[in-house]
């Protein structure tokens, strides 16, 4: 928190009313539509308890208890979509994170500015393109059309659809991901990278460390706090796996390998109208994302970081 | 509280140019150099190749196509045919006009309600200062989720109209989190100079505190803008069927990617141009078409990236 200017009002001083009442009004447009779409949806969530009936309402539907958990859990679709999400998730914690720190020391190591800027800007870019456009960049390059195949095909050699194949339905998403999204995360990295003090460097070396005691000694600590945040981040997040990249794709390699929790919760809770059972589903991933987020703030402290919040 | 990373201007000296190798630092090696030239140029090509290879079919000729046998990687007859012909496709122009109307109308409220509402909390001891910003953050962790939202925003009508693929999602309380830790960090001598000199919130908001942010304000309206040219899911959500009224993502989806090599999904029925799927060169051309205005947008605000981006994490 910054701290108060003398000039400046003093918390807990209330002398210019007048002031304050502009204050408010500035602040009441976003009130009220945080109130709406996000408060007021809180309220749906007692769907997941009831036998939801668009036409009677949330008001008045049957009260269900936990029937609605109960179905969902009984449901093999269900499990299955479990299992894909935390599966994809473990593969994109293993494979997408280290990416953006490796790119953002191989970045710090560039000496011009100039190229750092230019691949800066590049590596920027796909964050900003939506998820129709970035899989529809992969299917022009992988799918069965695209200009891998046609490679292939010229010489010759066996095709291979990528894009609808579901054996390598993971490689595929994460490397969407990696595509998409590893420059614009490099920009934390590089951030914390320059708040490392240079004087540090320059003093290891005069004590004759090497370029990878530099790095192992002063460079990965430095780095430590955002990466274990980035983590906790990333944990929280385990069951959400980037939404509008599967239900774009599910449909060309099936359901079995591309449904993952919040897929499932809208085919079945929206697009069969079964809103009780979509509800329940979403509340469960809600539920167990707080809980991870929880316990991987606790490890955090307990490896002495910050995390997300302080204790 | 919570830790934010925040956009805006880099000052310290660890960013200052370092063009030149510092003394105590070793001479690179050769095998060094080339391997660190190496990846850098590899990722480069693995970022710009395919959006080469996009641009130049949708510039090809039919022969070149056929020639090329699908997609066109050297440039071999150039022609902007297949931009006329999107351009005068009725389904293109309308998504077209659809998603620039989002796009600036979500934009403009966004950002209106944002910095308003970061200005609103970043006077210190500002009446339910507090309050406020607890009922911000907590939507940051707790969400009613996909299908409780769907039914406040049928229930309130929004099926079918534009303003549900706007209004549930113009506040982002991240953004609105960026804006005040800049808004409370802008000068104070200057806030209290203006005061002096009677000016109120709203004239210090719009002749101090904004022009002293612009790099922040252009920043987080790109992220705004961005947000809406890009929607995708809430028209799957609430405008399924008008097909008149899809943005061009919509469009882009059922066209190229669902129209081209994607088995079993449906391809009659849309686009009234094309029976069945369009030709290479008009798919490559509505791709193009939706990079088109981040293209030129992106050079002016990325400029605000590169003065700094992260000033790293702040407690709010």
């Amino acid at each position: 928190m910054t701290t108060p200017h003398p000039l400046q009002e003093r918390p807990g001083r209330r002398i210019r009313p007048r002031r304050d009442r502009s204050l408010l009004i500035m602040v009441a447009p976003a009130v009220v539509l945080l109130l709406v779409f996000n408060y007021a949806p809180l309220f749906g969530l007692f769907t997941a308890f009831q036998y939801y009936d668009p036409p009677v309402g949330v008001g008045n539907s049957e009260w269900a208890g936990f029937d609605q958990f109960r179905r969902l859990f009984a449901d093999p679709l269900f499990w299955g979509a479990l299992r894909n999400t935390l599966c994809l998730s473990l593969v994109q914690l293993v494979l997408f994170f280290p990416i953006p720190i490796a790119l953002a020391l191989l970045l710090n190591s560039v000496l011009s500015v100039r190229v750092r800027t230019f691949i800066q800007s590049v590596v920027y870019l796909p964050h900003f393109f939506s998820w129709v456009l970035v899989i529809t960049i992969f299917q022009q390059m992988l799918g069965g059309a695209g200009a891998l195949n046609q490679f292939l095909r010229s010489h010759d050699l066996q095709t291979w659809d990528i894009t609808t194949d579901p054996g390598t339905f993971v490689l595929l998403v994460t490397s969407q991901v990696v595509w998409k999204e590893a420059g614009w995360g490099i920009v934390v990295f590089l951030a914390a990278l320059s708040a490392i003090d240079p004087g540090l460097y320059e003093a290891a070396a005069v004590d004759g460390a090497g370029p990878f005691r530099r790095m192992w000694h002063i460079t990965l600590p430095g780095l430590r706090g955002v990466i274990v945040l980035m983590l906790v981040l990333r944990l929280g997040g385990a069951l959400s796996v980037g939404f509008e990249q599967f239900l774009i794709q599910r449909d060309a390699v099936g359901h079995e390998t591309a449904e993952v929790l919040d897929t499932y919760a809208f085919y079945y809770g929206i697009g069969t109208a079964d809103y009780s059972l979509g509800a329940a589903a979403g509340l469960f991933k809600s539920v167990i994302s707080l809980l991870l987020i929880w316990g991987a703030n606790r490890l955090a402290h307990s490896f002495g970081e910050d995390g997300l919040y302080r204790r | 509280m919570t830790k934010v990373f925040t956009i805006g201007t880099r000052t310290s000296a660890p960013t200052t140019p370092r063009a030149r190798r510092p003394p105590w630092q070793e001479r690179p090696t050769v095998a060094g150099r080339s391997a660190k030239g190496l990846s850098l140029g590899g990722v480069l090509a693995v970022m710009l190749v395919p959006l080469w290879i996009v641009v130049v079919t949708s510039l090809s000729t039919p022969g070149a196509v056929n020639r090329a046998g699908g997609l066109v990687i050297w440039p071999d007859g150039l022609t902007l045919q297949a931009y006329r012909e999107i351009l005068t496709d009725p389904t293109v122009r309308t998504a077209l006009m659809v998603s620039l109307g989002i796009t600036v109308a979500g934009t403009a409220l966004s950002m209106v309600v944002s910095v308003l509402c970061a200005y609103g909390l970043s006077r210190p001891g500002s009446p339910g200062h507090r309050l406020v910003l607890a009922l911000l953050v907590v939507t940051m962790f707790v969400s009613g989720g996909l299908i409780p939202t769907f039914l406040v925003v049928t229930g309130l009508g929004g099926y079918g109209r534009w303003w549900a693929l706007v209004l549930p999602s113009a506040v982002s309380v991240f953004n609105i989190l960026v804006l005040r830790a800049f808004y409370t960090r802008t000068s104070a001598e200057l806030v209290d100079a203006a005061r002096m000199d009677g000016a109120g919130d709203w004239r210090i908001l719009w002749s101090v505190v904004l022009p002293a942010s612009r790099a922040v304000t252009a920043v987080i309206a790109l992220f705004y803008a961005v947000g809406y040219w890009n929607s995708f899911f809430t028209v799957m959500l609430y405008l399924p069927t008008d097909s008149e009224k899809w943005p061009l993502q919509y469009v882009l989806l059922t066209y190229v990617n669902r129209g081209a090599g994607m088995p079993g999904s449906v391809n009659a029925g849309f686009g009234m141009a094309y029976a069945r799927t369009a030709p290479l060169s008009t798919q490559m051309a509505v791709v193009v078409l939706t990079l088109v205005p981040l293209l030129v947008v992106y050079p002016f605000v990325q400029r605000h990236f590169r003065t700094g981006v992260l000033t790293g994490a702040v407690k709010g």
